[in-house]
């Protein structure tokens, strides 16, 4: 007789479960990096799953550029305070202010949060951090183990990864190391999606198609708002739109859109022909190896 | 609550791992692959034909949809394991995309690890080359179930019959040797994308099914389906914390099921301490199940307060595994450092780690020849045979019947690294003289 087959989904989130509760069996201090974001957000309700009925056993940090969808920070609040878990936040703002690091010309943040992440591993101890990282997300992230090793100065070396055999995971590492832990390594966009319908789970509304006042730049809808407005040349006009991606305000992009709902945005992500990080990510394009070069500093 | 209902339409999936040799198209066959099964998007292909423009090629070169890092776009070369998604309705594929000529043991035997299919590139006009051997060789004694063989640039032979017919029957004739029960091959061009995804016209003799076809029949994963097995990662016991007063007194074991099912009521028996008790409830994070199956993670509820912790193996009565202190095992060196003799190592086994000492070295395995051969040690890419002995017990089964309860890392105490991958041969202390099903004597 076989085994009743379950479907891909269930497999996915089964294996999620696995590696998040190896990694907190195995380490001493776990963390789960948590923007709002529905990837951040999806793992979050798999770590749900994987010590129900007890609570999350560890914070979320929050790395946080300053440059946030108001809408979002307010989403991650709420999410906080209803699950009782403890949030840590990170602030780019505040390493600018005091000097340890300097605005860029372009303004984009997402390359500045490497250090304030780095030192709030090294600060509060962590050993395991949890993110959200997908493989189908960019051509650096598709040779990544799904534990990860970090030196002591968090970087990620790509020619010297420890071999993953099986489904048997070594988080194991020396002090001062720790391992990123990335449970979503084999979701793809569409998977996500398909888990948040099936599974209920509530997103920030930006996900969603709505009229925002935003203006063309190198071929992406930014908003207008308090981190990014129109220069000269750019006009601002008002647009039905969603995001497919998260992030800094200044750098993320729309996309013209009418989902209004789950499944309308499933209908959408299963018919698109452009990638999310390709239509919505700004500092992605900077050079063809934009996230590699930020990873082995010891980026997300 | 979840709604993750298995319905006869939802799609399965598949784990495959694909290996070559230099040259014999296998990044080409990959892109055609998400290419023609429109698993590329605009923006990437938009890349790829920004780079092939520049390199003056005269068509999109689909291999670049494939080069991950800048040092292989740089280089031309493949460094290691990376992993690609497509899907079509019936079936979602995560492909590992294994690199031939760097380190090629360790990345097959990686890729091999978790894969539900091997597929094998073999260029038409060269045929068997040592590097196809090991490659076969490696899928049989990692034993992955199902291996399909791509005999490519048929277009360099005129789409004749006679060649590809010669490739074949020679890739049978190894296959048969290895003790591989069944190899698919099809003549596929991958450069033109005759057999990937659609059936080609211009081999009217081959009347079999596509690539892709091939890789949506295949049977997926085939752990064995009696004999229930779950190794528990973590007790769960809220106490106060519990998120719902009603739960302060939970008590279950988290775990992800490795191999067979069990059912709500049923008798098991918690080793390697041998106490025997029955399952009161099965847990999917709120939703009560009526039976598990392997690859589910979920907690289990005892019908005694049995004390299971960490590294302990929830099993089902009759077939119970016996606690070993000594193992039999074929490893696959993937350290830079050589195995030192008599080394103490940590050897992971399912969710159980315990002290071990690597004992004499029996035999080196030659994967050309697929023969025993003297080794004075292991060093990075050998696979021998060793004895290990350990410092507490582990419930071993033969990897040739079970590859979740047959397989185990060995761990560097000191760098934390991970040193080798094991395969146990059968039990050594408690007898059932056991031998494997297919020709690994040496």
């Amino acid at each position: 007789m076989r085994a009743t087959p379950v479907n891909h989904l269930e497999i996915l989130e089964a294996e999620a479960v696995h590696i998040i509760r190896e990694a907190v069996a195995e380490l001493e201090r776990p963390v789960l990096l948590f923007s709002g974001g529905k990837d951040s957000v999806v793992l979050l309700h798999l770590a749900g799953k994987a010590f129900w009925p007890g609570p999350v056993p560890f914070p979320l940090l929050h790395v946080d550029t300053g440059h946030n969808f108001p809408e979002v920070l307010a989403f991650r609040d709420e999410l906080v305070g209803r699950l009782g878990l403890r949030l840590l936040v990170a602030r780019v703002q505040d390493y600018i202010d005091d000097g340890r690091l300097l605005e860029r010309p372009d303004g984009t943040r997402n390359p500045l949060q490497t250090q304030p992440l780095l030192d709030a591993i090294a600060d509060h101890r962590f050993d395991a951090v949890f993110g959200g990282g997908r493989r189908d997300e960019e051509k650096a992230r598709a040779k990544e183990r799904v534990i990860s090793l970090r030196d002591e100065f968090g970087q990620w070396n790509p020619r010297n990864q420890r071999p993953e055999l099986w489904d048997l995971y070594n988080p194991r590492h020396r002090p001062g190391e720790h391992v990123r832990v990335f449970p979503l390594s084999n979701w793809t966009e569409l998977d996500v999606w398909r888990y948040i319908a099936a599974e209920g789970i509530e997103l920030p509304g930006l996900y969603y198609a709505h009229d925002r006042e935003v203006f063309d730049r190198d071929g992406m809808w930014l908003a207008v708002g308090p981190y990014s407005a129109p220069r000269e040349g750019e006009s601002a006009r008002t647009l039905r739109v969603r995001y497919r991606t998260v992030g800094d305000m200044s750098c993320t992009g729309a996309v013209a859109s009418s989902a209004a709902d789950v499944d309308a945005v499933l209908a959408e992500v299963a018919a698109t022909r452009i990638t999310e990080r390709g239509a919505t990510r700004a500092d992605d394009r900077l050079t063809e190896a934009a996230m590699e070069d930020r990873k082995k500093e010891g980026y997300f | 609550m979840s709604t993750l209902t298995t319905t006869p339409t939802a799609p399965t999936l598949l784990r495959l791992a694909t290996a070559g040799s230099v040259d014999d198209g296998k990044s080409t066959l990959v892109g055609r692959l998400l290419h023609d099964s429109k698993s590329v998007l605009a923006d990437q292909l938009a890349a790829v034909e920004r780079v092939s423009r520049a390199k003056g090629l005269g068509h999109v070169d689909l291999a670049l949809l494939t080069d991950g890092l800048r040092a292989e776009r740089e280089q031309g070369i493949t460094i290691d394991v990376a992993y690609r998604y497509f899907a079509t309705p019936t079936r979602t594929f995560i492909l590992a995309d294994c690199p031939g000529h760097v380190q090629y043991t360790r990345n097959t035997v990686t890729g091999s690890s978790t894969a539900d299919v091997l597929v094998l590139l073999v260029d038409v006009r060269t045929g068997v080359l040592e590097q196809t051997r090991r490659h076969l060789a490696v899928a049989a004694l990692l034993r992955v179930p199902s291996v399909v063989v791509a005999v490519n640039k048929v277009d360099l032979v005129d789409y004749a019959e006679a060649p590809y017919a010669a490739v074949a029957a020679e890739l049978a004739g190894v296959a048969a040797e290895l003790g591989i029960a069944t190899v698919h091959t099809l003549p596929v061009c991958a450069l033109s994308g005759d057999n990937v995804v659609t059936r080609s016209g211009r081999t009217p003799w081959y009347d079999g099914p596509s690539l892709l076809e091939l890789l949506e029949a295949v049977p997926g994963a085939s752990e064995p389906t009696d004999g229930f097995r779950f190794p528990v990662q973590l007790t769960l016991r809220p106490q106060e914390a519990a998120r719902d007063p009603r739960h302060v007194e939970y008590r279950g074991y988290a775990g992800r099921v490795s191999a067979g099912s069990v059912r709500v009521g049923d008798e098991v028996v918690v080793l390697p301490e041998g106490v025997r008790t029955r399952v009161a409830g099965i847990d999917l994070a709120g939703r009560e199940l009526e039976a598990a199956s392997a690859g589910q993670s979920v907690s289990l509820r005892l019908a005694d307060p049995v004390d299971a912790a960490r590294g302990e193996l929830i099993s089902s009565v009759a077939d119970a595994p016996a606690p070993v202190t000594e193992v039999d095992a074929m490893v696959c060196w993937l350290a830079e450092r050589p195995l030192a003799p008599g080394a103490r190592v940590l050897l992971k086994h399912g969710t159980r780690t315990v002290q071990a000492r690597v004992g004499e070295l029996l035999a080196g395995l030659d994967l050309d020849r697929m023969a025993p051969v003297e080794l004075e040690r292991l060093a990075l890419n050998d696979i021998g045979r060793v004895r290990i002995r350990l410092a507490a017990p582990i419930l071993a089964e033969d990897y040739t019947v079970s590859r979740r309860g047959g397989s185990f890392l060995l761990v560097d105490p000191q760098t934390q690294g991970t040193l080798a991958a094991g395969m146990i041969r059968g039990h050594t202390v408690f007898g059932n003289d056991f031998e494997p099903a297919a020709g690994w004597e040496i």
